[in-house]
């Protein structure tokens, strides 16, 4: 039995799915157009677990996310249209096109950042919960992690920190089954994570990380733990990756059918329109009007960052200092 | 005025600004020590190097942290903490641990502002106790300095004199920049004037300590100290040098050693790291660049050898640049015809 949502909180959550999915999916067509530079990693396939967390979670409270960041900062709340325009590098974007897909931020929204490096949000999120305890004012600090950073020292350092210091700190773990191009069940000795985060003495919960309720649920009871002054927690989530380690990349590590199979049965959106749909708690209509205004804003997104003017010279040496004599 | 050591100075400037701004923080390995220990005692060590010390008893133990041994979450989360509106001040117990921490330094705290494209605020300092002349080993006595200074987005602050320390440390700690800050082992019982109230020195302004005609020497760090008494040698030979501290080597003050050189056309660079993309080599490159024309003799670097900092006695006297070193290298551009 999952928690009870509003109506408008449930489509609210669909919109924010469905963006992700959308801004992945044009993205991966967008790339072969070889118009996008560099490395692009997309979060198709997660969703759940961005929008199941970040449902709970206002301006005050701060994530930090990975190098499969999009996710993370459309359900944080990141303008659609400035991430579009940062991954196309263009002078609109979130960072004036200087950060990329991989370092798209916004501090308003307490969204620290996507981060080049595995692992090194543990720390930043140490940091980010600190602030919230000293500030007394019931805020987190959360860090999206996957399978790749949980065997990086530094999230360990940081789970350690966060216990020694009682710090509000949340690691998501997302288990999507690859840490780049290497399989969990090589990578991850013991396998088991939720040990590990139990090991750190962090109250850990797994749940299914396709199932939006499921996440959500599991995210009430850890947030409401260490919001209460317990200290940190983590959640586990198991969940599939819909694309590659980055695109362009082969996949030659996956079974043939495994993307394909996924895609059919291990589906975050499709899982919650059949949840919600049968409950009759929202209808087929309210689902389609969503999706007409997701694609359009889509749509836009990409016509707009395409038709928007370079990051000009002057800002190569600009925002290296705040002040620099 | 107040004759005050430069542990003291720096000791007093954390108190006066954890006092000042809420949003200032310290945390590092042992800053006060004792914690989980069997005598009970709370503050059983201030630092290593006593400079943390009564900043427990007096902010209390969420502002004053007590960390375990992780020197990239403890600069990580001092960052993390600043980019959300804290000032977090870190102490790296030795700069040889800035190597465990160089992610959080060098990819994340360097990098954040201009990643954001400028939205990104994080005022992080992280304290760098450094140095040769201890007898503390190859891994307990670099300078890693220049490694700092090399990296954009960094800000790179040596204060040689209790003063400096004093008016430097309050610079850094208000800056809105990530600024590290080395502080030389050997310095530490340094004893000199400071001024009272608040005294705040800026960055990229080096000290011109004395005024001669004929050499201009450039240092560092522990190295100006070592470089006084080498000026004190040679006025009596005759030769009359300027010496500039740097005081910050990012940034750096580019005018003060152009214009010194174009008076004396002659210059040593002294810096206490290996040679190898040190600032000697990196100050000499810039003013072989820039101020060629005003050179009458090759620049000259003093530096330690290519070799890690050795424990015995005699080895590491020998490592370190001395007072007779920069004399020697001085006589040498002075006699360059």
């Amino acid at each position: 039995m999952s928690l009870q949502q509003s109506k408008d909180q449930l489509l609210n959550a669909y919109r924010e799915m469905k963006t992700i999915r959308e801004f992945e999916e044009r993205l991966h067509k967008e790339i072969m157009t070889g118009e996008i530079a560099g490395f692009t990693h997309l979060y198709s396939g997660q969703e759940a677990v961005a929008v199941g967390v970040c449902q709970h979670l206002d301006h005050q409270d701060l994530i930090v996310s990975t190098h499969r960041g999009h996710g993370h900062c459309i359900a944080k709340g990141c303008d659609v249209k400035g991430m579009m325009a940062e991954i196309y590098g263009r002078s609109t974007g979130l960072g004036k096109g200087k950060g990329g897909s991989m370092h798209i931020a916004d501090f308003d929204k307490g969204m620290l950042g996507a981060n080049g490096i595995v692992g090194a949000g543990g720390p930043l999120a140490v940091g980010a919960a600190l602030s919230a305890k000293l500030d007394g004012n019931g805020k987190v600090g959360i860090c999206f992690s996957g399978e790749g950073s949980i065997n990086q020292g530094a999230v360990f350092e940081a789970m350690n920190m966060a216990k020694v210091i009682n710090a509000p700190a949340i690691f998501v773990i997302e288990i999507n089954g690859y840490s780049e191009h290497t399989g969990a069940s090589y990578s991850v000795g013991g396998v088991d994570i939720a040990k590990r985060t139990e090991g750190f003495g962090l109250k850990t919960i797994e749940a299914d990380g396709c199932d939006y309720h499921a996440v959500y649920d599991a995210m009430a009871e850890l947030l409401d733990y260490s919001r209460s002054g317990n200290g940190p927690s983590a959640a586990v989530f198991n969940t599939t990756r819909f694309f590659g380690h980055y695109e362009g990349d082969p996949q030659n590590y996956r079974a043939k059918n495994e993307v394909k199979e996924h895609r059919s049965s291990r589906d975050c959106l499709k899982k919650f329109c059949s949840d919600n749909l049968s409950g009759g708690i929202i209808s087929q209509s309210e689902i389609d009007e969503i999706d007409v205004s997701v694609m359009a804003l889509i749509d836009e997104a990409v016509t707009e960052a395409r038709n928007a003017p370079p990051t000009p010279m002057e800002e190569m040496e600009a925002d290296v200092y705040i002040t620099y004599q | 005025m107040a004759i005050k050591t430069y542990r003291e100075a720096l000791n007093e400037v954390m108190h006066a600004e954890m006092e000042r701004d809420s949003n200032v923080f310290v945390c590092g390995e042992d800053i006060s020590g004792g914690a989980g220990g069997t005598s009970g005692e709370r503050e059983a060590s201030g630092g290593i190097f006593g400079v943390t010390a009564g900043l427990l008893p007096r902010f209390g133990e969420d502002r004053v942290i007590d960390t375990p041994i992780s020197e990239n979450t403890i600069v990580g989360m001092a960052a993390g903490a600043s980019l959300a509106g804290k000032r977090g001040v870190a102490e790296i117990m030795f700069a040889d641990f800035v190597t465990l921490a160089l992610d959080q330094m060098m990819n994340q705290a360097a990098k954040f502002r201009y990643m954001s494209g400028g939205k990104a605020k994080c005022p992080i300092v992280i304290r760098v106790p450094y140095g040769a002349g201890m007898n503390m080993g190859a891994q307990h006595s670099q300078t890693m300095y220049n490694i700092v200074t090399s990296v954009p987005g960094l800000k790179c602050v040596m204060p040689t004199n209790p003063a400096d320390a004093k008016g430097l440390l309050t610079a850094a700690i208000r800056d809105d920049d990530p600024v590290v800050f080395f502080e030389h082992k050997a310095m530490y019982g340094r004893k000199g004037e400071v001024p009272d109230g608040e005294y705040i020195l800026p960055f990229g302004k080096a000290a011109l300590l004395n005024e001669g005609n004929d050499v201009t020497i450039v240092a560092m760090g522990r190295m100006v100290l070592f470089a006084e008494k080498s000026v004190a040698t040679l006025r009596g030979e005759g030769i009359n040098c300027d010496l500039l501290d740097l005081r910050t080597t990012s940034p750096l003050d580019e005018d003060s050693i152009l214009d010194s050189i174009e008076k004396t056309g002659r210059v040593v660079v002294v810096d206490e790291s290996t040679p190898r993309c040190s600032l000697a080599s990196d100050i000499a490159g810039f003013i072989a660049s820039h101020g060629f024309s005003s050179l009458k003799a090759p620049v000259a670097q003093v530096t330690s050898p290519h070799a890690p900092v050795p424990f015995a006695r005699e080895l590491e006297r020998a490592y370190v640049p001395s007072p007779d070193s920069i004399s020697a290298a001085v006589r040498k551009v002075m006699n360059y015809k």
